[in-house]
């Protein structure tokens, strides 16, 4: 009998398995095909010579490189401090006190990291002055504007959820404001800082837009020397190896920021809500939201100011101008918006079938495909851009002149993100509901209908409206995969850049506010679209 | 409907949460199970749902074997311990979900919508937001979604656990007028000795997966299986005796002022003021008193013990041995 049984929840427990291992299979094999593959086509060019094995010493140690991989390190370093510096106020602010529009200060907040990087760039093109455009002040503020968002959304959470009666005890205790902060405060906070820390370090290591844009020709990192050599010099071989290196780097970097994010734990509840700030909290917060929100708006107002500049005053010239051919493209810039939306749809579409079971398996505890999901989010786009190029040059796959391969590129980037988002609600569903459902007599499929999709259509929509963003302002795989004659608009942004004259530059500034426009509609429209069902 | 479970075994990654349950309830009746917690109460109760498989065992309805029978098709209702209220739907929506899934005509859904509303005291509450609802009326709305298929046999899990005070009281009273109106059999699952004792026309008691005793609630106070059982249920007059325990109930302890003993403790709960005495010969006593004029704390008492109240019962030595106090 006891045999019987075991063999009975063995067949139950089988099934599981296959049905389990059927999920996790499709992001797997696609991950292994457009991500494996191209990393290890990168590792045996920049490696193995005429079959055996020759690691391009005189490539690592050269002084050029030792310059890059120094400045590569130094910029992430600096940035990473100074969004720190920049981001904490605006974390207590809205972490500690309830104010009226708190929410609408916190959507704001996020704006700038949904926003693509060549428009940041860009943006602050139109915002510094002369001399200080393209300098390494330009490329450090870029970063922290970017990445604020990043400090105020992790740090933020975690104080938020941190119980306000802890400092009450300690005050009953006899501990002041300052020995409140030491004792309390930091320690508590300490791995959200940390973790904070790690993704915007991350960020900005392996930042491509902002550094080709606001670097120019004086500031390379190892990420923009990559593109610079495989696609400006076609040396090959010193861009796998600098891949190489950067590739070494991100890993370190991705596993020590897996360990931080992992100590910060899962969310938990404030024990009372956050009161009103009165007294100098009521000045100290209102100054701190009024001048970051000033500050985070300068680029983008810039932006659409000098997009409407021409000679002699303001107007919709450069809007125009996206209708007519240029020098610049093979196409109109009109037409780089449709491929991009075209693309970006596609993209969106792959990066939901692979992450949608992708997020299924992480929810059910799947740790190893969450540390490898999140491999392509810190493996840089360039590089993957890179790999892209030399794994798919050849046949069996040969997608070099295949308008698939630029969406599969950026489905590639998008597709954490969609895990990312979507995982929490998958873990955060009640159990209970479905049985329920089951219970009033509800057949599995009816389930699914009435209780699993509805309850999943909001996190279902901003998983999709990120994807789509996230795909339509790619650049860094994009621009290395593109065809000349399918440019998307952050390629079209670039190439107008790289070209002399004032024409060019607001013919930039007006795809960028275009880009800006789409970008901002997909986060708003996934956000708000699902109405009624999604209460 | 009767519903019977036969020799039901249950295990969950390897451990054997339920075994050889046998229980019986007749139709139109009432059956509280009652255990502490991780008894497997639960874990039984979603094998009669059909939310889980028993590794062995059978269960019947009306003499039919339905082991095999998915949730869907058993027909059977359950309200879990908080609601578990679809979010997404209105209160009306929630209600009517069964009735709709069954395929049933609007018309018909509204009238069963509103005739399940009306049952649980919560009618015209039906456009109601479900996250609006306090935690008292979170639960009737469970229950007239429960109510709303008409199922035959009603299950319910710790229905009471998250609510307390008077509410608890009240929406227990409701529950027993419900369950006789309607004339349902019901399976209801608790940990709370007096819930059980108020909900179910008897009481089966569950220990570390399997069935201690089922009696009704007067004959499992007059006659604990054993002295585990006794404790469980909140008898403290328990002295070991070798393989035999003295279970001396607190009703049969009568205290006057005089000789022989002191009082320890008084507790008052409502009307009933338990009394804690230490004899001359050093036994400790529970007592109850009721009313008022309690003897004080300190003063000297005479103690009279009905021997109708004295049961002999074998002691308990399996798991839990020394658990379930009530203290």
């Amino acid at each position: 009998m006891d045999r019987h049984r075991r063999a009975l929840s063995h067949a139950h427990g089988g099934r599981r398995h296959a049905a389990r291992a059927a999920t996790a299979g499709i992001p797997v094999a696609f991950l292994a095909v457009f991500f494996a593959w191209p990393l290890v086509a990168i590792l045996r060019r920049s490696l193995v010579v005429d079959g055996s094995l020759d690691v391009p010493v005189d490539v690592l140690t050269a002084s050029s490189t030792r310059e890059i991989a120094w400045f590569t390190l130094w910029q992430a370093t600096v940035s990473t401090a100074l969004t720190l510096l920049a981001g904490l106020p605006l974390a207590w602010a809205l972490a500690r006190f309830s104010f009226r529009g708190r929410s609408v200060v916190e959507a704001l907040v996020l704006v700038p990291f949904v926003l693509p990087t060549i428009v940041v760039a860009t943006a602050f093109l139109a915002l510094l002055p002369d001399g200080v455009e393209r300098s390494v002040w330009a490329i450090l503020l870029a970063h922290v504007f970017f990445n604020v968002a990043v400090v105020v959304r992790v740090v933020g959470a975690f104080w938020a959820g941190l119980d306000q009666r802890l400092w009450d005890a300690a005050a009953t205790l006899g501990a002041g404001p300052v020995a409140r902060s030491l004792r309390l405060t930091v320690p508590l906070l300490a791995p959200a800082l940390a973790a904070a820390a790690s993704i915007v370090f991350l960020f900005c290591f392996t930042s491509f837009g902002v550094i080709v844009v606001l670097g120019g020709i004086h500031y390379a990192t190892l990420e923009t020397e990559i593109y610079n050599q495989a696609a400006r010099l076609f040396d090959l071989r010193t861009a796998a190896a600098l891949a190489l290196l950067q590739l070494a780097a991100v890993a370190a970097v991705v596993v020590v920021s897996g360990a931080l994010e992992r100590r910060l734990g899962g969310a938990r509840r404030p024990g009372r809500p956050a009161p009103r700030p009165t007294g100098r909290r009521r000045v100290a917060v209102v100054t701190i939201v009024a001048v970051s929100l000033g500050l985070l708006s300068l680029p983008p107002l810039a932006l659409v100011v000098r997009s409407l500049q021409v000679s002699g005053g303001y107007g919709l010239d450069h809007f125009a101008a996206l209708f007519d051919a240029t020098p610049a493209l093979l196409v109109t810039p009109w037409h780089a918006v449709l491929n991009s939306l075209l693309f970006a749809t596609t993209a969106a579409a792959i990066a939901l079938a692979v992450g949608v079971p992708a997020a299924v398996s992480v929810a059910r505890g799947s740790r190893g495909l969450d540390a490898l999901l999140m491999l392509p989010l810190g493996a840089s786009a360039a590089m993957l851009g890179f790999g892209f190029v030399l794994a798919f040059a050849d046949p069996p796959l040969d997608l070099r002149s295949s308008i698939w391969i630029v969406p599969l590129a950026q489905a590639l980037v998008a597709t954490p993100f969609v895990v990312r988002s979507l995982a929490p609600a998958l873990r955060a569903r009640d159990p209970r509901l479905p049985e329920v459902a089951a219970v009033l007599g509800a057949t599995p499929s009816q389930v699914r209908r009435e209780i699993e999709l509805p309850l999943l259509a909001r996190p279902l929509a901003v998983a999709a409206g990120l994807a789509f963003a996230v795909a339509l302002g790619e650049f860094g795989a994009t621009v290395f995969v593109v065809r000349a004659e399918w440019p998307t608009l952050p390629v079209a942004i670039f190439r107008f850049l790289g070209r002399p004259g004032a024409d060019n530059v607001g013919t930039a500034m007006a795809l960028c506010v275009v880009l800006m426009a789409l970008v901002t509609a997909a986060a708003l429209v996934s956000q708000r679209a699902i109405g009624r069902a999604s209460r | 409907m009767t519903l019977a479970l036969e020799g039901i075994d249950v295990q969950l990654s390897g451990r054997r949460i339920v075994e050889d349950v046998s229980l019986e309830v007749p139709s139109a009746d009432r059956l509280a199970v009652l255990g502490p917690s991780g008894a497997g109460k639960s874990t039984l109760l979603r094998v009669v749902a059909g939310l889980e498989r028993p590794s062995a065992g059978r269960v019947l309805v009306d003499g039919r074997d339905v082991t095999r029978v998915p949730a869907h098709r058993r027909g059977i209702g359950l309200v879990f311990q908080e609601a578990a209220l679809f979010p997404h739907r209105t209160v009306a929506e929630n209600v009517g979900f069964g009735p709709k899934v069954a395929g049933l005509p609007r018309a018909d859904r509204e009238a069963r919508v509103a005739e399940a509303l009306e049952l649980v005291g919560l009618a015209g509450t039906g456009e109601r937001d479900v996250t609006t609802l306090s935690g008292g009326e979170a639960q009737r709305i469970a229950l007239a979604r429960a109510l709303a298929p008409r199922p035959s046999i009603l299950l319910l899990d710790e229905p009471l656990g998250a609510l307390d005070g008077p509410l608890r009281l009240r929406l227990q009273e409701d529950l027993r007028a419900l369950f006789e109106r309607l004339a349902l059999t019901v399976v209801h699952v608790t940990h709370d000795v007096g819930e059980a004792f108020a909900l179910g026309d008897r009481v089966a008691i569950l220990r570390a997966g399997r069935v201690a005793q089922t009696a009704a609630p007067d004959d499992l106070w007059a006659h604990p299986e054993d002295d585990w059982v006794a404790r469980f249920l909140g008898m403290r007059n328990i002295r070991r005796d070798g393989d035999r325990a003295t279970v001396v109930r607190p009703e049969a302890v009568r205290v006057q002022p005089g000789e022989g003993a002191t009082v320890l403790a008084c507790d008052r709960d409502g009307a009933v003021v338990r009394v804690r005495l230490r004899r001359d010969d050093g036994v400790e006593l529970d007592a109850l008193a009721v009313g008022v004029g309690a003897p004080a704390l300190g003063s000297r008492v005479s103690v009279e013990v009905d021997p109708a109240g004295v049961v002999d019962v074998p002691v308990w030595r399996g798991p839990l041995d020394t658990a379930p106090d009530r203290e």
